[in-house]
């Protein structure tokens, strides 16, 4: 079954001062597909934790190259792509690393970073990563019909 | 799409009021001065009223700050925190951790 779809595709230099700009095309291309307030918040920060590791490995390695971003706009779902063309990293070691903090841990080995995948796969519903040539994350939102959720509100409420 | 950082400082204690956003780029001045309040005051408060946006770059902020307060026997809180910020602590369990106070809804967007 062939499904139509629209597709956005972005370059930004891999610079923190950047981030922001990808947050308010995301917001315009997720306000446009009907997402709500929430799940608008939710893309926002999932798809600038994406880019900040980008920007992040592109400054361990040879300075600030590019970005790419690519959004796929399904009738269904909000797919999102972020690459950067930088060095790879172990991914086996990064997935090791994430996870929410656990009360057990003294706070002395808390560690400050590493929460950015972790809120990525938390916010999204669907997180693929390919490590392959730099990093590519490919995560998808699925676009709930409204109508559905007014239908559960009123189920609800009248129990 | 900038941190705008005001700080007041008493004595012994010292309150940044911040307003923008806190991401990759605004996080490391905001980083500098919260480290060197923490480090001078015995009691310190971030407000966060006015924070419409935070990703994981604050949490680490944050993070740092919370462990030098308790390398220096200081108290670190924030306050006023928007839903959509507090939830950032929620779902990574910081908030069992790092003191906070009041969480507001709505007014900014």
């Amino acid at each position: 079954m062939k499904q139509a779809f629209d597709f956005v595709e972005m370059k930004l230099p891999a610079k923190s001062e950047f981030v922001g700009v990808l947050r308010l095309t995301i917001s315009g291309v997720a306000n446009r597909m009907g997402f709500s307030y929430e799940e608008i918040e939710d893309l926002k920060v999932a798809t600038s934790e994406a880019i900040t590791n980008a920007v992040n490995h592109a400054y361990y390695d040879e300075g600030p190259g590019e970005v790419t971003i690519g959004f796929g706009l399904y009738e269904d779902r909000l797919e999102v792509m972020v690459a950067d063309r930088g060095g790879s990293f172990d991914l086996k070691e990064v997935k090791e690393q994430i996870g929410p903090y656990d009360e057990k841990e003294s706070i002395e080995d808390m560690r400050e970073g590493g929460f950015g995948l972790f809120l990525i796969d938390a916010l999204m519903d669907k997180v693929e990563i390919n490590n392959n040539h730099g990093v590519i994350v490919l995560m998808t939102k699925f676009l709930y019909e409204n109508e559905v959720g007014q239908n559960d509100d009123q189920i609800s409420t009248t129990q | 799409m900038n941190l705008h950082i005001d700080d007041h400082q008493e004595d012994n204690y010292g309150i940044l009021k911040l307003s923008g956003e806190i991401d990759a780029y605004t996080a490391p001045q905001l980083k500098d001065k919260l480290l060197t309040l923490v480090e001078e005051k015995e009691s310190v408060e971030v407000d966060l009223t006015k924070v419409s946006y935070m990703d994981s770059t604050g949490l680490g902020v944050f993070i740092s700050a919370l462990k030098l307060s308790k390398e220096k026997d200081h108290n670190f809180k924030l306050t006023n925190l928007q839903e959509n910020v507090y939830r950032l602590f929620n779902i990574t369990g910081l908030n069992e951790v790092i003191s906070i106070e009041n969480t507001i809804k709505g007014e900014l967007s």
